[in-house]
């Protein structure tokens, strides 16, 4: 257990813009206690910050409650911090004793580009879906729900896949900064339905494509992504993918 | 002129598929040259922009996110509501219709309650199509649960994680009417005015929050998807940069803001501990199918508890207190939220709270644990199990049921959910106020409509669980693609609207001195500490109770408050880059003059009702006094910074009965 009045150095990445050189800044940090969130540690370095009217740390968050996939950092070299299964946001104090030295720093990876400090542009991702990662349907042409029943088990496997929260974890855990986990998750959750399946082939080509348009790596099976998934993303699906795309790359008449 | 509603004739059951078939269409070839600009990218931002793109008019769509799969649609956890009846339980529109109504101890409009009972059903079909994973039976047919408010199971959900998965259903949609280039996406773009051009609402005034570049986007109509103000209390379920400013600008603009005051306090979220916290987490209400909420009988238990001398498990049976099943016994530990936070206050004022801090009831899972064993061990054919064994197989079935909402509970709080009780307390999450709209969902602002949760239509004075899902899809997908017509059929030969034109130019001149004002201050205060300031303000005056002395004292506070934020908040950096300091200044300006309406508001109301409870108006044994007579009406406020201007529309009930709700 920790101490309730923790005084922990921190050294954090400060970058101006995407153009500009970084480099790390130490700062120090008193009065932390071991209910507090790590983003409120740093919510509370910023007042300090700001209160010497100098520029506070640039970070994301937003719901602070795992989901939204906003958080990020690279804690102590660790995606999200040294505790698995677990984003920045939901990460705790209590992980860490009085006097420690935390490094944090951005996602790496070309394919996201700095904006600021700690804040990285995940776009990529937005075009990897765009790409080809949904179901082709109008609203209003859906058939009754229960109309397809679908075994208990792929449904499960089906949202294990679509619990991705779009972080991009597996991107800064990666060597080759490889976005295959987060490409696969979405892959094999669509394919795992019958409602995605009419489409899977296309889908894996197109998302691959773009994937690698995007100046992401290859996948080298190191599965780091899946070590540092904060929602536990199997490499399977990374396996499925491969499936999917060889049939397609193999069959394909277009 | 007086609000109309604009609800169309007939009987109520048939009133939408008539007016549905009847209502003006707009060409295909005219849906290309028409423009429309949807700000927000949640559940009915993003659905409304997918669906609106799929009919083939030219969309631009708006979030502050830096993805639209970031919009805090995606944090809901429990569940969807839907009139399917799958469950044989004797669920139909009408039941939906009617629970939703008395939930929202009838302040809502029975038109559009019932409309939404009726696309209901739609929605659900709409997401399974989508491939939107929701839990099944072995059998592989849907599955569904009960929640708050409600007896019989027509919840639908994807383990504890159903908004996410509905979002990321409309964001895919959305993401493909992107590849097809129906629809425009900007990310990490706010808006941050509404532009007017004859009366009608043309377009907006956005800000680049990468670069803080102004940029003027005209259309032919608008549609404000942009989530509630609940982030007006500080401390909330809502995301940190949740905000009500683009409403705002709008009522800046002229559009009323209606029944602000009634927000919703959630009885299930983990309790505050510390000052440096920033914000709340949700515990959600599918909870309280399985867990039974108690307090300690004894005073001096609870405060053995505080001290941490004792535990919950040290407090023997009968000397708990199962406060919900013993005031409710008809709805037990499923009573809405509104009933649910209001007991756990009564209970915790008086001491019998069983955190540090006095404020947080228990929430305990034993017995449910105890119940699913002994089922699990007859199925598994174990007749002489181990009460070790029961419980082991019991803890498995709770965990496949709630297992994330545990972990994020032991994560936060260092407790073991499954052993011990956990403690909740209510936190603010959900605001049934919003921006005024007729049965089109359109604005007093023509041209400017209005969806999900940013309007305040369909659910009164206090919502049920499982319906702000079911709200945001419907008016997404099922109600503004063909409400949007109305406004926009008369439209076709309105040429494309210039964004050079003056009303542009003097809306983006006017944003910008609004930048410079905020950000040559220079003062000596945080922006993140104006909004506590203000937070604890409108918590304490505004929240769970009020008082007539109370908001009359709170409205004077947060003035003297909002004088002392232009004289001395300071804002980093400059208005030229990415400064999210200056985000948040700007919004936690727009936050000051909301939480002064929502104080006025709550003082016009005489009456309790729902999430807006008036001391002075309760019944003897402390429940909510309503005062059907005179509060029969939505307060929609016309906002002027000395004295804001109400205009009514009274409500009209045709089918269904004023009662005293109760859940006894």
């Amino acid at each position: 257990m920790s101490a309730d009045n923790m005084k922990l150095t921190l050294k954090i990445w400060r970058q101006k813009n995407a153009d500009a050189k970084g480099r790390f800044d130490t700062h120090t940090v008193d009065g932390v206690t071991s209910h507090m969130s790590f983003l409120e540690m740093l919510d509370i370095l910023n007042e300090k910050i700001i209160h010497e009217k100098k520029e506070p740390v640039a970070f994301e968050h937003d719901c602070r409650e795992g989901i939204c996939g906003t958080c990020s950092l690279v804690i102590n070299g660790y995606p999200h911090g040294p505790q698995q299964g677990t984003t920045t946001c939901q990460l705790h104090m209590r992980h860490f004793n009085d006097g420690d030295t935390i490094t944090i720093e951005p996602w790496r990876s070309s394919a996201f580009p700095i904006v600021k400090d700690l804040v990285v542009n995940r776009d990529a991702f937005d075009r990897i879906i765009q790409a080809g990662g949904y179901i082709s349907v109008n609203t209003g042409q859906a058939q009754d729900g229960n109309s397809v029943p679908i075994e208990k088990d792929l449904a499960n496997e089906a949202m294990d896949a679509a619990t991705c929260i779009g972080c991009g974890a597996c991107v800064a855990a990666c060597p080759n900064a490889s976005a295959m986990l987060f490409t696969s998750a979405k892959v094999s959750h669509l394919a795992h339905m019958p409602q995605g399946e009419v489409e899977a082939a296309q889908r894996a080509l197109r998302m691959v494509e773009q994937h690698d348009a995007e100046g992401f790596g290859r996948c080298s099976n190191i599965t780091a992504c899946e070590a540092e998934c904060p929602k536990g993303i199997s490499v399977e699906h990374i396996a499925r993918l491969n499936r999917e795309y060889l049939t397609a790359a193999v069959g394909s008449t277009k | 002129m007086p609000l109309q509603s604009n609800v169309p004739p007939g009987e109520l059951g048939e009133k939408w598929t008539k007016y549905r078939s009847s209502m003006p269409l707009v060409a295909p070839n005219n849906k290309r040259r028409l423009e429309v600009i949807i700000v927000g990218t949640g559940l009915a931002g993003g659905a409304a922009a997918a669906t609106l793109g799929e009919l083939g008019y030219k969309v631009k769509v708006f979030t502050f996110h830096d993805s639209p799969r970031r919009a805090h649609s995606i944090a809901a956890q429990g569940g969807i509501n839907a009139a399917k009846n799958y469950q044989n339980d004797g669920d139909s529109i009408y039941r939906l219709f009617y629970d939703t109504i008395k939930g929202g101890d009838y302040r809502s409009r029975e038109a559009n309650v019932h409309r939404l009972a009726e696309v209901s059903v739609n929605i659900i079909d709409q997401a399974v199509a989508q491939g939107v994973p929701f839990a099944r039976e072995y059998g592989g047919l849907l599955a569904n649960r009960s929640f708050g408010g409600v007896q019989v199971s027509r919840t639908f959900y994807a383990r504890g994680q159903t908004g996410q998965q509905l979002l990321l259903g409309a964001y895919q949609s959305l993401s493909r009417q992107v590849s097809l280039g129906n629809v425009t996406m900007y990310n990490r773009h706010e808006m941050v005015d509404v532009v007017k051009v004859d009366g009608k609402a043309r377009g907006i005034i956005a800000r680049n929050l990468l670069t803080g570049e102004l940029e003027r986007h005209a259309a032919h109509a608008v549609v404000l998807g942009t989530g509630g103000y609940g982030n007006v209390f500080y401390l909330s379920t809502n995301a940190m940069n949740s905000n009500a400013s683009a409403a705002w600008r709008a009522v800046k603009k002229g559009a009323y803001m209606a029944n602000p005051c009634f927000t919703q306090i959630h009885p299930t979220c983990i309790p505050v501990s510390g000052e440096y916290q920033s914000k709340l987490t949700l515990m959600s209400e599918s909870l309280r199918n399985d867990g039974r909420v108690w307090v300690p009988k004894k005073t001096e238990d609870a405060i053995a508890i505080r001290e941490g001398k004792k535990t919950g498990l040290d407090v023997a049976e009968s000397d708990r207190d199962y406060y919900l099943e013993r005031r409710y016994p008809a709805f037990g530990n499923l009573v809405p939220r509104d009933v649910a936070s209001r007991a756990a206050k009564t209970a915790c004022d008086e001491g019998l709270g069983v955190s540090p801090t006095g404020l947080a009831v228990y929430l305990d899972f034993a017995e449910a644990i105890q119940r699913y064993g002994q089922s699990q061990a007859t199925t598994l054919n174990e007749h002489k199990a181990s009460a070790a064994r029961i419980k082991e197989l019991g803890t498995a079935v709770v965990a496949e049921k709630y297992g994330n909402l545990f972990e994020m509970y032991e994560k936060i709080t260092g407790e073991n959910p499954y052993v011990m009780p956990m403690k909740i307390y209510p936190a603010v999450h959900y605001t049934m106020g919003g921006l005024w709209v007729d049965y089109n969902l359109q604005t007093n602002v023509p041209g400017l409509f209005a969806t999900g949760e940013a309007n305040f239509s369909d659910h009164g004075a206090n919502r049920l669980g499982a319906s702000a899902l079911m709200q945001g899809l419907a008016d997404g997908y099922f109600v503004l693609p063909y409400t949007i017509g109305t406004f926009l059929a008369d439209e076709i030969r309105t040429p494309m609207i210039d964004p050079n034109g003056k009303e542009f130019m003097d809306a983006e001149k006017a944003v910008a001195d609004r930048v410079t004002k905020i950000m040559a201050i220079q003062g000596n205060q945080s922006v993140e500490s104006f909004h506590r300031r203000l937070g604890l303000t409108v918590w304490e005056y505004c929240g769970m109770s009020r008082s007539a002395e109370g908001l009359n004292k709170g409205r004077k506070i947060i003035r003297e408050l909002r004088e002392e934020f232009y004289r001395d908040v300071f804002v980093p950096g400059s208005a030229d880059e990415y400064n999210p300091e200056l985000e948040k200044a700007l919004r936690v300006a727009d936050f000051m003059e909301l939480g002064e309406l929502m104080m006025v508001d709550a003082l016009d109301r005489d009456e309790s009702c729902g999430g807006h409870f008036r001391e002075e108006y309760q019944t003897e044994d402390g429940e909510a006094l309503r005062r059907d007579d005179e509060y029969t009406y939505v307060s929609a406020w016309e906002w002027d910074d000395n004295e804001p201007i109400l205009h009514k529309e009274e409500l009209v009930f045709e089918n269904v009965e004023l009662k005293t709700r109760s859940y006894k």
